[in-house]
């Protein structure tokens, strides 16, 4: 379980309590400014909060070391930047810094999984968007991390891309690690998501499932946006009116 | 050790003989009088004294473009450089020449203090962009206050003295120097080799490289005091002799995968073979006095960063 206990970050959080399960994927949705990034910089360590405390297990982050942490937390950032013009396997390969070793069978396993296995020689410089998308996604899978979060890890890529990102994100959930994913895509997030935390003006509004995490009448009140819900659970569509 | 380490260092191997027979003079070791004497007590400890310097403005350029993950990145911009320079230029206001060992210890004085100037502006956050900042003004401070030594020198002696200092030579240098350099040289690139994998996650970002367990505060420290000791020292024993720090690892760079990591012995090699022949180069030169290395190798690097921006623009249009 990751979770948190009446979380605050200068005015960006305020008292956040919420429960993270394993081996599903977690939704952060909200609207911009809402603190979408700040709980989930906070959730990976990055950002120590004012008030309050992350728990992974039965122990609280602030008390980890730094590389026990890394071990159990695999962060992916938004922006994919990429400073040298590396290969692929030495991109893939930095998830396992944290375990302090140089260990070809994960990496190798997280190239495989993200169908990289003929990459592995390339120029990061080289990649399209949704490559380097699943480069980035592999070197934290490499590290093997209980809990993989994630910021926004679908922008600036094209649909048939998003969807090859998530069905990778939910293989990783299935065995058996905790995904948590920013979102600003609500119709994704109600389709592949197993549950939804609702941010608003810092504060957790909702952490349900995504049909009612998402109800039309949230939308109204928390994006202030008259929208309708169109389809099948698993394939809606959100329409605006 | 990786391929371009191995080039460089059998390069290296080629170019001391090399450079010790070269000079006004070309040294036959059978045949000159007074061979032996002249390279153990010239010619050798300049060498070495070179391979030193150049081998830790190598490396602190090849850490520094990894830490700031810029290829225009210079050691300079930590403000080590001026504030060692500032120190030295002070023991020359002062005339304080009497013992052999003091102006490089006012330039070792000078460059703690850059560190600790550092230290105290940026040292608590450890942030890269407040941390290069407070390194620009820090050698701007130490560039302008050389400058206001140089306009109220006491005499024109010391004036010139100055001058030519600032402009870097091996010339005339001894043992002395060597014992002095050689091993806050050595210590400077073990730390910056040591800091290698955390400058490879710095590739992915800060934010990356911390969830990745680094802490980059500390690897900070690592390379201020890396490139405290290296650069430092150089100047210490050298002056400033500049460019080196910039183009050395874009001349390895093509030779390696490009994981920072990967390049920082290979651009002390680099480094070193750089200093010793441009060093071998301005004694052969056919020239009423000798040509200062650091202006040599200015010539060398300022149309080389020329270059190098213009390959950018391209790259950007």
């Amino acid at each position: 379980m990751l979770g948190t206990m009446n979380l605050s970050v200068e005015d960006r959080l305020q008292g956040v309590d919420c429960r993270i399960e394993p081996g599903k994927i977690t939704a952060i949705c909200g609207p911009n400014g809402a603190g979408k990034s700040t709980l989930l910089e906070v959730l990976a360590g990055l950002l120590v909060p004012d008030g309050g405390e992350v728990v992974i297990g039965e122990q609280g982050l602030a008390s980890m070391h730094p590389r026990e942490r890394a071990r159990r937390i695999g962060y992916l950032p938004q922006s994919a930047q990429i400073a040298w013009d590396v290969s692929v396997r030495s991109l893939v390969e930095l998830g396992r810094m944290p375990h302090g070793d140089h260990l070809a069978e994960p990496v190798d396993r997280a190239l495989a999984a993200l169908d990289l296995a003929e990459f592995a020689d390339r120029r990061a410089q080289s990649l399209s968007g949704g490559e380097t998308a699943r480069v980035l996604l592999a070197r934290v899978l490499a590290g093997e991390p209980d809990w993989i979060l994630a910021d926004e890890p679908l922008a600036a890529l094209d649909l048939g891309h998003q969807l090859s990102l998530i069905s990778h994100l939910r293989a990783a959930a299935d065995s058996g690690c905790g995904v948590v994913i920013v979102l600003h895509d609500l119709a994704h997030a109600m389709n592949f998501a197993d549950r939804v935390l609702v941010l608003s003006e810092g504060r957790l509004v909702a952490t349900e499932a995504p049909e009612l995490a998402l109800s039309e009448e949230r939308l109204r009140k928390v994006w202030g946006v008259d929208a309708r819900w169109l389809g099948e659970a698993g394939a809606r569509a959100l329409v605006t009116s | 050790m990786n391929r371009a380490a191995l080039v460089f260092a059998l390069l290296l191997l080629v170019a001391v003989p090399l450079s010790l027979m070269a000079g006004r003079v070309w040294i036959d070791p059978a045949t000159t009088p007074n061979a032996t004497l002249i390279l153990a007590e010239l010619r050798l400890p300049r060498a070495l004294l070179a391979i030193v310097v150049g081998g830790g403005l190598g490396a602190a350029g090849a850490a520094m473009q990894g830490y700031l993950r810029n290829p225009l990145a210079d050691p300079g911009l930590f403000g080590i450089a001026p504030g060692a320079a500032l120190g030295a230029v002070v023991a020359l206001w002062f005339g304080f020449t009497a013992s052999a060992w003091l102006l490089p210890l006012f330039a070792l004085i000078g460059a703690g203090g850059a560190m600790a100037l550092l230290a105290a502006i940026a040292g608590r956050t450890g942030g890269i962009a407040l941390f290069t900042l407070a390194g620009l003004m820090v050698a701007s401070l130490a560039g302008a206050l050389t400058a206001l030594a140089i306009s109220m020198a006491p005499n024109a002696f010391a004036m010139s003295q100055i001058v030519l200092w600032l402009n870097g030579a091996l010339t005339d240098r001894s043992w002395r120097e060597v014992w002095l350099a050689a091993p806050l040289v050595l210590v400077g690139i073990a730390l910056l080799w040591r800091s290698g994998r955390s400058l490879d996650a710095l590739t992915l970002g800060e934010p990356v490289t911390r969830s990745l367990g680094v802490d980059t505060r500390r690897l900070l420290w690592l390379l201020v005091l890396g490139i405290g000791l290296t650069v430092g020292a150089g100047v210490a024993v050298a002056g400033i002799i500049g460019f080196v720090g910039l183009i050395v690892p874009h001349l390895v760079r093509p030779l390696t995968d490009r994981r920072p990591s990967q390049l920082i012995i290979p651009s002390a090699l680099a480094g070193a073979l750089l200093v010793l022949v441009a060093d071998s180069v301005v004694r052969v030169l056919p020239l009423v006095t000798e040509l200062r290395l650091g202006i040599a190798l200015s010539l060398l690097g300022a149309p080389f960063f020329l270059l190098l921006l213009l390959r950018m623009r391209k790259g950007l249009a």
